[in-house]
């Protein structure tokens, strides 16, 4: 088995609009091990799903992958033709979305939809699809799956939804699934449940790249973990080193604005000012407008990721002397 | 009692299945609504099911036959013979009127299931492809529709000539680009929708998802479309036998004997009452289940 499932080198988005060209995703570079849930967290707006989006090649006109490189098991799949990027979706990668609600259509039975992504991708008669269908429900822990096939999707609660989502992506044993804020829409035992079910998956063999905006379901979940900001990635590392000592001062700001239940009536903390309009990006480091810390360096050049501490990267003049505090 | 108790658990988890089942109203469901609720739809569907009975059954409701002439009783009045009286080559109206049914709902239903068909894979192809396609096959539909539809369809009859088929691809080529219109702007929605992402995820081709994904999440407009496009095409069938370009006789149809009705309106008016009051009669019937149909299928729309 391959050491790296996913390698994303220097990828760029860039999206063509009347005032300008606006780069969502700039020159982002990621790894996903194989055995290993990779996080990428930031707030909305700063390129996550746009990354995901531009591994999966989805990008919806106007937006448009500019540059970069991506591997998939050491194989380039950027300049790959239309037909064969279709051929690994479903297959080699596959995504699930934040909302279980309308991510299946309505008026097509659920274990239907299911066996469409078995017969894309295995030539099988239906007979076959159907019982791989409710095999697979068996393995996202479906309850009654005999029962559930026959289902429309209105008739099953939000995380049975998102337990299908799954097994839709999951039927053709993808290396790698992108879980795209797959808990968001879900309550939080709910949460717990899927959360522990992409660990399973893990452990059978799928990496998987996880993104979201909750700093409590990377915590728990992931073992490496990306920080993004403003289309880039500001600080990299493993999850417990990257919690215990963030050497970005985004991350930082992050971590001290999660609510604690210990604080007791402190007021919440929150990071100064908003994120920058992707149009008008300050001219150094892009957070330098919200740092507290930010340098005379700090607003003229744009800092690189470097390595501060063995496997934790940071983009941030001020980062070993962070480190060390 | 454990053989009780057993069977009052299995009670417990097949009424918890059916509260689960059921949140939403199936398409049976929201028909046997309708029915109970809106009796003039109930009433027009009973209507439309007579008449077609009466259409397929019409060999077997009359002792004549649509051309068979009985020159010495030219004109009669409404009479215990004929009950609706004879036209001016001596055939029996009500005959003739059974068989006109034929050709009305044929050309009901064939063009609207034709011009269904087509715009409905032309609004679909232009609102999935969007760019040149889209705007060659919505150019197209703009110029069909921007023709007065009767005039567009006087023009198409008089360069094709008279006869049931070219009344076919008259109607549907008149009809087809309104409902391009609805599946385009159904498709341009339905496109983003986030099921069509995830269908797209797996690697589902761009053609299946027209197919599976979109095209029946558009069903329950076109049905409706369908049953409104029905009393059109009557219509316009009507109106074109009128003016004497649709069907030739010794054929019967509605317009068709509105049309030689005419000339004998004073002393012979069933002639012209007869058909025109049948036509009044399917048009209604087909536009109250189609607004029925719209009240339950498509609540949306009835509002705007």
């Amino acid at each position: 088995m391959e050491q790296t499932v996913l390698e994303v080198k220097n990828l760029t988005v860039s999206f063509h609009t009347e005032k300008g060209v606006i780069l969502p995703v700039n020159g982002v570079t990621l790894t996903v091990p194989a055995g290993k849930i990779v996080g990428v967290v930031g707030e909305s707006g700063c390129g996550k799903s746009m990354t995901a989006r531009a591994i999966m090649g989805l990008v919806k006109y106007p937006g448009k992958v500019t540059g970069g490189k991506i591997f998939l098991c050491g194989k380039e799949i950027t300049q790959l033709p239309e037909k064969e990027r279709r051929r690994l979706r479903g297959s080699e990668i596959s995504m699930i979305f934040q909302e279980p609600m309308t991510s299946l259509n309505p008026v097509v039975k659920v274990g239907k939809q299911v066996d469409e992504a078995v017969r894309l991708h295995t030539p099988c008669t239906r007979a076959e699809a159907k019982q791989k269908t409710l095999n697979m429900f068996r393995e996202v822990e479906i309850p009654e799956p005999e029962a559930r096939y026959n289902c429309y999707p209105h008739q099953l609660s939000g995380g049975l939804r998102q337990r299908v989502m799954i097994a839709m992506a999951m039927i053709c044993r993808p290396r790698l699934l992108i879980a795209d804020e797959p808990t968001t829409a879900l309550d939080v035992t709910v949460e717990a449940q899927i959360l522990k079910l992409l660990e399973k998956l893990r452990d059978a063999g799928t990496s998987v790249l996880l993104i979201s905006h909750n700093l409590g379901v990377i915590a728990r979940t992931c073992d490496e973990v990306s920080v993004m900001y403003a289309g880039r990635i500001v600080e990299h590392g493993e999850t417990a080193a990257l919690f215990e000592k963030p050497l970005h001062p985004y991350t930082r700001g992050l971590l001290r604005s999660v609510a604690s239940l210990r604080a007791g009536g402190e007021t919440l903390q929150t990071i100064p000012g908003v994120v920058p309009n992707l149009l008008h990006l300050p001219k150094g480091c892009s957070f330098s407008l919200r740092c507290e810390k930010c340098g005379a360096d700090c607003e003229e050049k744009v800092p690189e990721l470097r390595q501060i501490a063995p496997g934790h990267f940071a983009r941030c003049f001020l980062a070993e002397k962070e480190g060390k505090e | 009692m454990p053989r009780d108790k057993r069977e009052q658990m299995k009670k417990v988890a097949d009424i918890r299945l059916e509260s689960q089942i059921g949140e939403e109203e199936r398409f049976w469901d929201l028909m046997r609504r309708m029915a109970r609720e809106n009796k003039t739809a109930l009433l027009s569907f009973a209507v439309i099911v007579l008449m077609t009975l009466a259409a397929v059954f019409a060999p077997l409701l009359t002792p004549y036959t649509e051309k068979q002439m009985d020159l010495m009783n030219r004109l009669a009045a409404p009479s215990a013979k004929h009950l609706l009286g004879t036209d001016e080559g001596g055939r029996d109206v009500l005959t003739r009127l059974l068989f006109g049914t034929r050709v009305s709902l044929l050309i009901g239903v064939v063009p609207a299931l034709l011009s269904l068909l087509l715009g409905a894979v032309l609004g679909v192809l232009a609102g999935y492809k969007g760019g040149l396609t889209d705007a060659v096959i919505m150019r197209i539909a703009d110029v069909t529709l921007a023709f007065p539809s009767m005039l567009l369809a006087m023009v198409i009859m008089y360069s094709l000539g008279g006869g049931i088929m070219n009344v076919f691809l008259t109607l549907t080529l008149v009809n087809w680009a309104n409902v391009a219109r609805v599946v385009r702007a159904h498709t341009l929605r339905l496109k983003n929708s986030e099921f069509a992402e995830a269908a797209r995820a797996i690697g589902v081709p761009g053609r299946k998802i027209m197919q599976r994904h979109i095209l029946p999440n558009c069903l329950p407009s076109l049905l409706v479309l369908f049953t409104l496009n029905i009393p059109a095409s009557i219509l316009t069938e009507s109106s074109l036998s009128f003016l004497g370009l649709g069907i030739q006789p010794p054929n019967a149809s509605w317009g068709l004997m509105i049309n030689t009705g005419r000339q004998y309106l004073y002393n012979a008016p069933w002639l012209c009452f007869v058909p025109g009051a049948a036509i009044m009669l399917i048009v209604l019937a087909f536009n109250f289940l189609g607004n029925g149909l719209l009240d339950v299928l498509d609540p949306r729309q009835k509002k705007q």
